[in-house]
């Protein structure tokens, strides 16, 4: 089964990332106010259901996927 | 006295730290990452590098290595564990030491020798005072330490900050360069003391927290009872 995990800075935590692409896309002319660097993981995990499978994704989420002190996770299971 | 130097794939401090270890007179023990104990060493040093490419995160991927285990044991064992570097960001992905290393704020990689100041005396800090200044070289991208406010204050009560950058170069909170966990045998920093134990490089001040850690396997080490 399918499963996306999306990990994102959490709220209120600096991201340099983000910052350097927003002043880049400011200088290219974007009216792009705040940009937020992340990242996707795409899991094909061996699961019977769509709950098992979005389960086990939030363990690796939660785990190994991001470091909850910093990040925050979104999982998203194929339809 | 035995002091295990964990390598990872990726790992570029690691014979740096073992001849640090040799010049203050202990012996290394070289360890590898795929290890299932220690070889019965009284002491640990998480070296700097790129553990595993420092893919997914710093120090992420090496906080889930099997040698790790046989650390989280040592550590909570009592037995003193000092992160160089690479190893600050393996041992807080390993809940080992609170907080994480972020990028730095400058999206700089830095190198250049760093002022640390003493925040306040510590088995890991031998023969220097709260004030002192420590001169012992940074090279790194991800140094930036976060913690939130409230595990900031917490752990500036509790003492286990040990040093402060003099001239913040990372946007570390704080300017914390250097903690400890709260019983105190688990010490990390991102400066590192092992390129700083010659006068002949510019400074011997990285020889105080390798003592430090010596130091403390001595307290740590089990007693030997007569038979």
């Amino acid at each position: 089964m399918k499963v996306t995990v999306l990990v994102r800075p959490r709220d209120g935590i600096r991201d340099p990332q983000g910052e350097a692409v927003r002043r880049s896309l400011a200088g290219l002319g974007y009216p792009a106010a705040d940009v937020r660097a992340g990242k996707l993981f795409d899991l094909q995990v061996d699961a019977g259901d769509e709950e098992s499978a979005r389960r086990i994704a939030a363990e690796i989420a939660e785990k190994v996927l991001s470091n909850p002190l910093i990040e925050q996770y979104q999982v998203e299971v194929a339809g | 006295m035995r002091v295990g130097v964990v390598s990872y794939p990726g790992a570029c401090d690691d014979r740096d730290a073992a001849r640090a270890v040799s010049l203050l007179g202990a012996e290394p023990v070289r360890l590898w990452h795929g290890d299932a104990d220690l070889a019965g060493v009284n002491a640990v040093i998480i070296p700097g590098g790129f553990s595993y490419g420092d893919h997914l995160r710093p120090g992420a991927l090496a906080a889930l290595s099997p040698v790790m285990s046989a650390v989280r044991e040592h550590a909570e064992a009592g037995r003193p564990v000092l992160g160089i570097c690479n190893g600050f960001q393996v041992l807080t992905e390993a809940r080992l030491l609170p907080g994480a290393l972020r990028p730095n704020a400058s999206l700089k990689f830095v190198c250049r020798d760093i002022g640390l100041t003493v925040e306040r005396e510590s088995p890991w800090l031998p023969g220097v005072a709260a004030g002192d200044v420590l001169t012992i070289p940074i090279k790194h991208h991800d140094g930036c330490w976060f913690a939130d406010e409230e595990t900031f204050s917490e752990l500036v009560t509790n003492g286990q900050v040990l040093l402060r950058y003099a001239d913040n170069p990372n946007g570390s909170v704080g300017s914390v360069a250097c903690v400890t966990n709260v019983a105190g045998n688990v010490a990390a920093l991102m400066p590192h003391p092992e390129h700083a134990v010659e006068r002949l490089i510019g400074s011997t001040d990285g020889r105080v927290l390798l003592r430090g850690l010596l130091d403390l396997a001595q307290m740590s080490a089990p007693r030997l009872t007569s038979v």
